[in-house]
């Protein structure tokens, strides 16, 4: 694996994830105490206007992270802003995907989104991933 | 108006635990089942000399609450979401976290009339040094104002 340090700005880190399921959406919500209704119910959904259940955004901004994990002995994510621009249905495939924008000594800044199946940033940001 | 009234309240702070069996499950929600999330042996000979916690973990802790301030359990909206941390959290530590009401604003956009609520959550250790802060806005649309009458 090469080290995150060597990256060069335009160089990226990519995922695809596995279609989404309910089940990860119900252990989502076991693990993070987000019991909304809307991310597990059909009815739920229903009534909140929705075309079914949706994920919890901070389900795909939790994925998307992943990215960094096997860097840790490198460093650490010291910022990590995202915005929320789509809703994530079952079976949608994600993309999850780090760009890098600058890199200096002491930090790399990414650019970083998860697309859906259709191409649709669902959530966008910037990490930056700290050197020290 | 409500929200802005409670702009610069703070919650107490309260006492919570990096607790090593929510981290475990925590990282296998999010299909982040690494080894310096959970093995011991491998959190020892880290660079942090244990275990970590996943960045998006501090949505787990208890922040305490801010006196006066309701939120409705439906239709809110997730905006953004904003983490700074000075360093990684440790499983099996202890540490204080509260809340606070950074900012509330309207906007009319293409779906009427919407409030932004701005709140940042603070981690601390036991000396009161900053781990990580955590900004969340949310977005009260029209329909669930007008039940709140806000």
């Amino acid at each position: 694996m090469k080290q995150i340090a060597k990256l060069t700005p335009g160089e990226k880190l990519e995922i695809t994830l596995e279609p989404v399921t309910r089940m990860d959406l119900i252990k989502y919500s076991g693990s993070s105490g987000d019991f909304n209704p809307i991310h597990t119910v059909d009815e739920e959904a229903a009534k909140a206007g929705l075309p079914g259940i949706i994920a919890h955004g901070m389900w795909t901004m939790g994925n998307l992270s992943k990215l960094f994990t096997p860097y840790y002995e490198e460093g650490f994510i010291q910022d990590y802003k995202i915005r929320f621009s789509g809703m994530v249905f079952l079976n949608d495939v994600l993309t999850l995907s780090a760009q890098v924008d600058e890199s200096t000594d002491e930090y790399l800044d990414f650019n970083v989104k998860a697309t859906n199946q259709n191409g649709k940033a669902v959530i966008k940001g910037m990490v930056r991933f700290s050197k020290r | 108006m409500m929200y802005k009234e409670m702009i610069g309240k703070k919650s107490s702070r309260v006492k919570n635990i990096v607790e090593r069996g929510m981290v475990k499950r925590f990282a296998a929600s999010i299909g982040d089942s690494h080894p310096i999330y959970m093995d011991e042996e491998v959190g020892k000979k880290s660079r942090y000399g244990a275990n970590i916690a996943p960045p998006t973990f501090p949505r787990t802790f208890d922040y305490g609450t801010v006196e006066g301030l309701h939120l409705p359990s439906k239709g809110l909206i997730h905006g953004e979401q904003i983490y700074h941390y000075v360093r990684p959290l440790l499983v099996g530590e202890e540490i204080y976290c509260y809340t606070e009401v950074k900012d509330y604003y309207d906007k009319t956009g293409k779906n009427g009339l919407m409030g932004f609520l701005v709140t940042k959550r603070y981690g601390e250790d036991l000396k009161g040094n900053l781990i990580f802060t955590e900004e969340s806005i949310v977005i009260i649309n029209e329909a669930v104002r007008e039940a709140l009458k806000v």
